[in-house]
């Protein structure tokens, strides 16, 4: 599945992963696992529950260290997680900036702000906002940081249905006016379809499916080879779709 | 907030046109013999007495039983003195300057006690609650000297310090560090680990992790434990003003329980009780300024 096979002698990549193994209490959760993303790419990780796939994310944070093998992942990274994970004592203009270098100025969060479509709410705490809105200040907090790989952890787990599917949109606008690579864990085989250059499909700690996604964007839920996309890769997670692709 | 009404402009039809359309078609007795009650709203049965009337007519009830008592002879002024002997009293002693030197000088010894207890106390919960080996050598020894009832050390206070200031200060001090030491270790202890993981995914350094996520999240456990502390502070201030005490409200007790003067001794439980509820307050402002990003915090 190696991406950088058919690349130059200096592969251009935004990840890679070779050899990884970890352990929880003697089972290997990842299991001599091998991942390459490439520079701007999007990639969406699909997987059941407990295939591993957070703790990949994780790893590739930086937040989990108890590895064995090689990770490279570039300097510049950010994670959004499922749960907005705001310090509820910090304004939201506050949140943004957390953890930057220097003494950014204001400026800098309310800029991220408005990319997000927050700009009216730079000075509320974090407990007024809806989930929407939290998430939305979560992913303005990775994007100040102007990463070149963006982890996304199910970010759109814990929103509604509605919700989501503006969250999703404004994910795929960042990402092209970005340009990062982004790394997405979830369980929405469609919304892997709808954003993802490459879906990866993980099982039993490795990549066990890779799937290119060479729809044209903006995606339509409603094209067929959309659907037969979906169906596929569903069909690899084990659930039966015969019934719905007909 | 009547169910019988729809909102004005809704094009849904409402309930009250359903029934008339069920009572058309009501063959049937038991449909026939719907008996509708109106559900009052709860305000209108409320009664007019206003809530903080009838919360202050307990007490002012129970003081009028006390003066009743005392006037017709059934209570003896040398077991408890009339409300208003009282109130005469704390008047003379507010008039001659007696009672305001003498909380001047609880107050003081308080306030000393207080912030050398909270220094401690703070202190050693900051090194056990942020250094895994700070936890392994303090955590120990504090647990087991607050087992200790701290008033029994009055004894030993007064041969290590003397009868002047210092045993005083020293026992308010020991009774002021504990809860301090335990809400702010329990509140470093307590901080969500999500958030942490989150400040170092965004490349916090450990003291930036330690100054925007651990501290700000122990804070509410702190502000419990200077609550605790305050309290315990007040009731040191007591136990260490009866021993040996030439000034102070202890000294003003002891002096009337020689004397057998139960005014003055009512007069400055009083005052015990005000600069207790008057802690409280300082306490429950820093809380309402510190603490108001909190979503559980309804102190508003």
């Amino acid at each position: 599945m190696a991406t950088d096979v058919h690349r130059p002698v200096t592969p251009q990549t935004a990840v890679r992963v070779e050899g990884l193994t970890r352990s929880f209490d003697g089972r290997a959760v990842i299991d001599d696992l091998r991942l390459g993303v490439r520079p701007g790419e999007f990639v969406a990780l699909l997987g059941r529950s407990g295939c591993g796939k957070s703790t990949l994310l994780r790893i590739l944070a930086g937040l989990d260290r108890d590895i064995q093998g090689t990770v490279l992942v570039p300097r510049r990274k950010a994670v959004a997680f499922q749960a907005p994970r705001l310090m509820p004592w910090k304004k939201v203009w506050r949140n943004v900036l957390l953890g930057l270098p220097g003494k950014p100025a204001r400026a800098v969060a309310e800029q991220a702000l408005d990319e997000v479509g927050l700009s009216h709410r730079p000075d509320a705490w974090p407990k007024t906002l809806s989930g929407g809105e939290a998430q939305r200040v979560s992913l303005a907090r990775a994007l100040v940081r102007e990463p070149d790989l963006l982890l996304l952890d199910e970010p759109f787990g814990a929103l509604d249905a509605l919700t989501r599917i503006k969250a999703q949109r404004l994910v795929g606008e960042l990402w092209q006016r970005r340009g990062c690579a982004v790394l997405l864990v979830t369980h929405d085989v469609e919304e892997a379809v709808l954003l993802a250059d490459r879906v990866l499909v993980m099982d039993e700690g490795v990549i066990a499916y890779e799937q290119e996604i060479d729809l044209d964007r903006p995606r339509d839920i409603a094209d067929p080879r959309f659907a037969q996309l979906r169906a596929g890769l569903l069909e690899r997670l084990g659930v039966d779709t015969a019934a719905e692709t007909a | 907030m009547s169910i019988s009404r729809a909102p004005p402009g809704s094009s849904e039809p409402d309930i009250s046109s359903i029934s008339p359309l069920k009572k058309a078609k009501a063959g049937t007795p038991a449909l026939a013999s719907l008996d509708l009650t109106p559900i009052v709203p709860a305000s209108s049965r409320r009664t007019r007495v206003p809530r903080w009337l009838r919360r202050t007519a307990g007490p002012l009830l129970l003081l009028a039983l006390w003066q009743l008592l005392s006037t017709t002879g059934v209570l003896a002024s040398d077991v408890l003195a009339s409300p208003g002997r009282i109130a005469q009293v704390a008047g003379d002693l507010i008039g001659d300057g007696s009672l305001a030197s003498a909380m001047g000088t609880s107050l003081q010894r308080v306030a000393f006690g207080l912030l050398l207890g909270t220094v401690v106390g703070t202190g050693l919960a900051l090194v056990s609650g942020l250094f895994r080996i700070g936890e392994d050598l303090v955590d120990a020894p504090v647990q087991m000297l607050r087992t200790v009832p701290f008033v029994g050390l009055i004894p030993l206070f007064i041969i290590w310090f003397g009868i002047g200031e210092a045993p005083k200060v020293a026992i308010i001090t020991l009774g002021v560090t504990f809860p301090l030491y335990l809400n702010v270790y329990a509140g470093i202890r307590g901080v969500d680990a999500q958030l942490v993981e989150a400040g170092e995914s965004l490349g916090l350094s450990r003291w930036g992790l330690v100054r925007h996520v651990v501290l700000p999240g122990a804070l509410p456990g702190a502000l419990t434990g200077l609550r605790y502390s305050l309290g315990i502070a007040w009731l040191a201030l007591v136990f260490a003003e009866q021993v040996n005490a030439d000034s102070g409200i202890g000294f003003l007790m002891v002096q009337a329980r020689d004397f057998l003067r139960t005014d003055v001794i009512v007069v400055c439980l009083i005052v015990y009780a005000f600069l207790g509820l008057l802690a409280d307050f300082i306490v429950r402002s820093l809380e309402r300024l510190l603490l108001q990003w909190r979503p559980t915090f309804t102190g508003r």
